[in-house]
């Protein structure tokens, strides 16, 4: 099993094109469990750590740049600021070893239906910047995830960076699970309000086979909210809470039922929009 | 007629195109023939005979295995080794100097934080890594530092007093 390790993103391109079936090597925190546990038998591994174009975030008046290698640890400590919905979430992974390995391309490239930054990235409509030796493209997230663990990264592509919006407004992210630390979430909700827009944005994770939009009970919610108080009226969060609920597709596995995720992820879409809101 | 030649000739090294070197604890250490899917964890402790990384669960839960990686704290069981060649990489046998523990190793002894003993090589490292970067945690802080620290044993008591008790040293030292 050769392992490249290219220092620059056009060696990592090349490796790449010359060995399409590689695999990616981030934080590891997926890939080497996988590789230990002989659920996954790479015949080549192409390891990222060295590449700088991957570090780092990049804050501009109208976005924010997240390079793929960032990691949570980076994410909770630096962007709680301008990310503060993403640092959240980023505080849910794992322990801190975790975080301090584990990075928001390995979350996007993982796909799991439980990637616990997917769900922000996902409410504030993410493009996710991909690159192979035939040149850049970019993908909605909502595109680029196409089910549990399956992606639309083409084999010679990688995951350079993702880029959200800049919006103004409270936001707040909602991880359930056994404990605090060290769980793989139950349900998870990320609700921005976005005051720049004056719209609510939500997404749900953990209820379906990738992170799911609530479209309707952004909608709703958005119609209800004094914007300029940025208060709401009880009843129209608990149709929120409805309306969240509706739009999961939640399972029964070892983790939960889909009963109990259902129930859940609308108590957390509810909890988090007041934790939003004046009170 | 010609001498024979006085030194003994070395055995011409096979080539091994896998082997790859780790600078640990500021050496250099050969891992030859290895294979190169195997963890950080797998190598120090099977390889190169070095056990202070304990192997527990080998999928990132339970921090027995916590070192630094370039000075940042991971688990190196989610660390592929052939990834780490030009990383510097600091186990728990690098902390003390000789015999002279350090004062977190010293405090674990003496608060009773060490029962089977199996967690706390990577509890010692972690510590280690709260305490250099936030030298006056608070409990939640202590908390959240060692959450992905499993100890079955201590109920965790007397490892937050231990890491009281350092803060406090550390403190009234200056």
């Amino acid at each position: 099993m050769p392992i490249a390790r290219p220092t620059d993103l056009d060696g990592a391109l090349a490796s790449l094109s010359e060995v399409p079936s590689a695999h990616l090597l981030a934080g590891g925190t997926d890939a080497m469990v996988e590789i230990t546990f002989d659920q996954r038998r790479p015949e080549h591994i192409i390891a990222l750590r060295r590449l700088p174009e991957l570090r780092g975030h990049r804050v501009d008046d109208d976005e924010l740049t997240f390079g793929a290698m960032l990691t949570y640890t980076q994410m909770e400590r630096d962007l709680a600021t301008v990310a503060p919905g993403l640092a959240m979430a980023a505080r849910t992974v794992g322990s801190p070893q975790i975080r301090n390995a584990g990075t928001v391309g390995g979350n996007l490239g993982t796909a799991s239906p439980a990637g616990d930054t997917l769900p922000w990235l996902l409410a504030l409509d993410a493009q996710v910047e991909l690159r192979s030796v035939r040149g850049p493209r970019q993908l909605p997230l909502a595109d680029f995830i196409t089910g549990p663990k399956q992606t639309a990264r083409q084999p010679d592509e990688l995951i350079t960076a993702v880029r959200v919006p800049r919006v103004e407004g409270p936001q707040h992210v909602a991880k359930l699970g056994p404990r605090n630390a060290m769980v793989i979430s139950v349900a998870m909700a990320a609700v921005i309000v976005d005051t720049t827009n004056r719209r609510v944005r939500t997404a749900l994770g953990s209820v379906g086979p990738r992170p799911i939009r609530a479209s309707d009970a952004e909608q709703q919610v958005s119609d209800a909210i004094d914007w300029d108080e940025l208060t709401c009226p009880d009843e129209a969060i608990a149709r929120f809470a409805d309306a969240c609920r509706d739009a999961s597709q939640p399972i029964s596995d070892h983790r939960s039922t889909a009963d109990y995720r259902r129930h859940a992820v609308g108590v957390l879409a509810a909890r988090s929009l007041r934790r939003c809101l004046a009170t | 007629m010609s001498d024979p030649d006085p030194t003994p000739t070395e055995p011409t090294p096979v080539p091994d195109p896998e082997a790859y070197e780790l600078t640990i604890n500021g050496r250099t250490r050969s891992v030859p023939s290895a294979w190169l899917g195997e963890s950080l964890l797998y190598v120090l402790r099977e390889r190169l005979g070095l056990p202070g990384a304990k192997n527990a669960c080998e999928q990132g839960e339970c921090g027995s295995c916590s070192l630094f990686l370039d000075g940042v704290l991971v688990n190196s069981c989610c660390v592929l080794a052939a990834d780490a060649t030009d990383a510097r990489i600091d186990t728990v046998e690098g902390l003390a100097d000789g015999d002279q523990l350090t004062d977190v190793q010293q405090a674990f002894l003496d608060a009773g934080a060490v029962q089977c003993g199996f967690c706390i090589p990577g509890l010692i490292t972690t510590v280690h890594d709260l305490l250099d970067r936030t030298p006056t945690p608070d409990q939640l802080e202590v908390r959240e530092a060692i959450s992905g620290n499993l100890c079955r044993c201590t109920g965790y008591g007397r490892i937050l007093q231990a890491v009281e008790d350092v803060r406090a040293r550390r403190e009234a030292a200056g």
